[in-house]
């Protein structure tokens, strides 16, 4: 019932949102992402032992952490935006300037997190 | 002539229940970029800026933990693990639940319309919210 749609599937995939709809996916994906990752990492800090090391091992290697901090940076970034417009309904007038000057600010962070990542990984 | 202002009186726009937690959301995401910054401010205080690298310091922002910088060239772990940081990471753990917990029932509510379904996930969530409230603060108080 809930999934019953007014357009097909094929319709909806085809739908061009553009930026705005890019981080409305984003946001709900790098959301649900935190809440998986976060439940699995205390549950795994509150096991401990063998079990709990498995887990956490996954989270510490460079890999994970460069989709994790996607997530995280982009979900932070893009809530501030979304806060930003809807305590001050004016400016949504400049919804898509605003989604560009988030890129602008996410980049060189991501960028930036991501390079020490990967130098750290590679024992720089 | 003066243009009508496009938003309505707070009395027309029902105050329920949905509305305070779109209010939250908004809040408690504000509530954790302060709570964020100042553990960064608060790591780059204790020494980070010498012992430890942007994804470190990110890392100890996200959740002022201490083991969190174990594996970081931060010599003593002692200043990281005060009551007052563990009372910040708290802070962050009760105020992150609520914020996230609410993030999937609204996930939820887009797939599952029927009032039971919607009533059963609400349950699920305060339950799970409260699970993992305990359990986190439990883990940041004896880790």
């Amino acid at each position: 019932m809930g999934l019953k749609r007014n357009v097909s599937l094929t319709t909806g995939l085809k739908y061009k949102g553009q930026g705005p709809m890019l981080t409305f996916v984003l946001h709900r994906l790098g959301g649900l992402g935190m809440a998986i990752f976060i439940t699995v990492h205390i549950l795994a800090s509150f096991v401990g032992g063998e079990i709990g090391s498995f887990f956490n091992n996954i989270y510490e290697h460079w890999a994970f952490q460069i989709v994790i901090f996607f997530f995280v940076l982009f979900h932070a970034i893009n809530g501030l935006r979304i806060t930003i417009l809807d305590l001050w309904p004016k400016l949504l007038e400049h919804l898509r300037e605003a989604v560009w000057v988030e890129w602008a600010v996410f980049i060189p962070i991501y960028g930036l997190a991501v390079f020490v990542i990967i130098t750290t990984a590679l024992g720089g | 002539m003066a243009t009508k202002s496009k938003s309505l009186p707070l009395t027309k726009r029902g105050l329920n229940f949905e509305m305070l937690m779109w209010i939250f959301t908004r809040l408690s995401a504000l509530a954790m970029y302060a709570l964020i910054l100042f553990a960064i401010i608060g790591a780059l205080v204790m020494g980070a800026r010498n012992q430890m690298n942007l994804a470190d310091v990110l890392r100890w922002g996200f959740m002022p933990n201490n083991t969190h910088v174990l594996s970081t060239d931060v010599p003593d772990l002692a200043p990281w693990a005060t009551p007052f940081w563990r009372f910040v990471a708290s802070a962050l753990v009760l105020v992150a639940t609520a914020h996230g917990v609410h993030g999937l029932v609204v996930i939820a509510d887009d797939y599952i319309v029927s009032p039971r379904g919607r009533s059963i996930v609400r349950f699920i969530s305060i339950v799970f919210m409260l699970a993992m409230i305990g359990i986190g603060v439990y883990v940041i108080w004896t880790a």
